[in-house]
């Protein structure tokens, strides 16, 4: 009785604002397009200044649409203009991005997913204090350790080349990896580990058969959180590479700087979509779960 | 042997793990801030000097405009960021169409790179052909915007770009956290006669207590560690006049051969991380240990 009245009333209530509050939600969604807006402009101004000419850009504005799709400038930012030396253009570049990313990205997952494993499923004395150990490593600035690294890739022999970058990826992707891993294995019930124990499984067995095949939603997460960062990182590329190994990022950003001969921002352009693409690509395709990586690695400690 | 084995397999198994975060993180922040101590020029010199590169660090102009400049920066981004996160975070929270189509156009911008957003940005800010040229094409004839070749007003375009890159994962927090009130507490409070802004204001954004403060640790953290937007966008110029201490920092180890203090601005950032960021594991730890 009691709370038929309550639906009924608060039925007619919801009846009520519905009418009354018709201006706002034109108010609300007039708001939400302006920030769409706001936050789509510079990636419209990117592909339409990309299909430009620079004759057009010179006479129109940021907004005008070009007269023609002219790829020009993107096979110029892609190829170059094949007139030899000081002609920059990112295809090497990208594919050192590529050779950088796979293998970073691989072991760092890999080894992840082992601590998060032993973390939650074998658990020993003071391994909160283990996890917060690598855990801190999330937040460390990059700044107070890039001395020690730049001599160490040089003892090593590695300095200025894809091997020596796989290994600081690899390494500063651990704490993040570590933490996907260890929340989600946190939720899987240890009992399905003890049964298999009792049952003679070993500790790699439980892992592969138990644990992997459900790691999927996880590994997503992990991999696609991982390839962002990696392909996206400008400090240590710039820091511990140049030249030749450099990648993708610090190409771009070598080229948009290089003074040598007139701007041209359609290149520029080009060239900015060409190192974005990728990262965009996977957003667009699997959003959920980078949307997952970003507040998981944000919100949980 | 064998049983040795089998017993420690799984500490064996986390050692790599342990040992790489052992020897790169903090072995070599320990090198940094000895190092900081000591009178290093081009290459590390070992012989304890002091707090001698803390001296210098903080009697050079270049250091103060940094700090000066960082705390600017953080100041706004922090306020831009949460403000704009929350409204859209409340506004998609209303049943709007296509709301997932405004939630990825909100948060593309964290999937791509500060240097290609700030290619882009460079671009747009441009003085004689960027937004400037686009007003005086519609008729505003007088209209400048020279803020990126501007001493005084170079380091709000960093602020406008880096507000556009992060305000959409503030929007994704806060829209999780509103999402994850259970309807009861809202239809509770619509039934004693709450309007909509009553509930936000004074029942459910107190509850998101929580994620102002996740969002505040992440965003400063994002800014004390503001790299690449600078060096894509400004460079640190016109002049000195958007530097900031992870530039400082950089530019003093690999071009200016001062490594001692470098290593003594690194240790500054890393304190500043510090000290916002332990407080907060500490507090996640004890929430986590209360369940």
């Amino acid at each position: 009785m009691q709370d038929n009245l309550q639906t009924s009333s608060y039925k007619q209530l919801e009846q009520k604002s519905k009418y009354k509050n018709i201006f706002l939600r034109w108010f609300l969604y007039f708001v939400l397009i302006l920030f769409a807006s706001y936050f789509i402009f510079p990636l419209y101004v990117m592909v339409v200044t990309s299909l430009k000419t620079m004759e057009e850009i010179r006479q129109g504005t940021l907004l005008t649409w070009p007269s023609s799709l002219n790829f020009d400038s993107w096979l110029v930012a892609w190829g170059g203009r094949g007139y030899g030396a000081g002609d920059t253009f990112l295809r090497p570049y990208f594919w050192n991005s590529i050779k950088m990313v796979v293998p970073a990205v691989f072991f760092s997952t890999f080894i992840g997913a082992m601590t998060g494993y032993v973390l939650t499923k074998w658990r020993f004395k003071g391994d909160q204090w283990v996890f917060l150990f690598l855990l801190f490593g999330c937040f460390i600035p990059f700044q107070a350790i890039l001395l020690p690294m730049a001599r160490t890739l040089g003892a090593l022999g590695i300095s200025n080349s894809i091997i020596g970058l796989v290994l600081v990826h690899t390494v500063y992707g651990i704490p993040f990896t570590t933490l996907f891993f260890r929340n989600y294995y946190v939720s899987v019930p240890t009992e399905l580990v003890k049964a298999a124990r009792i049952d003679g499984a070993g500790f790699f067995k439980i892992f592969f058969k138990i644990l992997l095949p459900i790691s999927a939603p996880i590994i997503v997460v992990t991999v696609i959180w991982q390839f962002t960062q990696i392909w996206n990182d400008f400090l240590f590329g710039s820091t511990f590479s140049f030249g030749k190994a450099a990648p993708i990022q610090v190409a771009l950003n070598n080229m948009v700087l290089s003074s040598t001969s007139v701007k041209e921002y359609n290149v520029d352009m080009a060239s900015a979509i060409i190192a974005g693409i990728p990262t965009l690509i996977v957003y667009v395709l699997a959003g959920k779960y980078f949307i997952r990586g970003l507040t998981s690695g944000a919100v949980k400690g | 042997m064998f049983k040795w084995l089998e017993k420690n397999l799984p500490k064996i198994v986390m050692a790599p793990a342990v040992g790489l975060i052992g020897w790169f993180v903090y072995g070599f922040v320990l090198w940094t801030l000895y190092i900081s101590f000591t009178n290093s020029k081009i290459l590390p010199k070992y012989e304890l000097w002091g707090f001698g590169q803390y001296e210098k660090l903080w009697a050079s102009r270049k250091w103060l405009i940094s700090v000066d400049n960082l705390l600017v920066f953080t100041a706004l981004f922090l306020i831009f960021c949460i403000v704009i996160g929350i409204i859209l975070a409340i506004f998609l929270d209303q049943k709007i169409r296509a709301e997932g189509v405004l939630r990825t156009i909100y948060l593309y911008p964290m999937a791509l790179s500060f240097i290609v957003t700030g290619t882009a940005w460079k671009w747009i800010l441009n003085p004689t052909l960027g937004i400037q040229k686009m007003f005086i094409d519609w008729g505003f004839e007088n209209f400048t915007f020279d803020w990126l070749v501007n001493r005084e007003m170079a380091i709000y375009t960093i602020v406008i770009a880096g507000v556009w890159q992060s305000a959409g994962f503030v929007m994704a927090l806060f829209l999780a956290g509103l999402r994850s009130v259970e309807d009861e507490i809202i239809k509770a409070a619509k039934i004693d006669g709450a309007g909509l802004f009553t509930v936000y204001w004074k029942i459910l954004l107190p509850m998101m207590r929580p994620v102002f403060f996740t969002s505040f640790v992440i965003l400063v953290h994002i800014s004390i560690k503001s790299y690449d937007l600078i060096v894509a966008l400004t460079q640190g110029g016109p002049g000195i006049s958007t530097t900031m201490p992870a530039l400082f920092m950089t530019q003093a180890a690999f071009h200016k051969s001062q490594v001692g203090l470098s290593a003594a601005s690194a240790m500054m950032m890393f304190m500043a991380v510090a000290a916002v960021i332990i407080p907060y594991l500490y507090s996640e730890l004890r929430r986590e240990n209360a369940r």
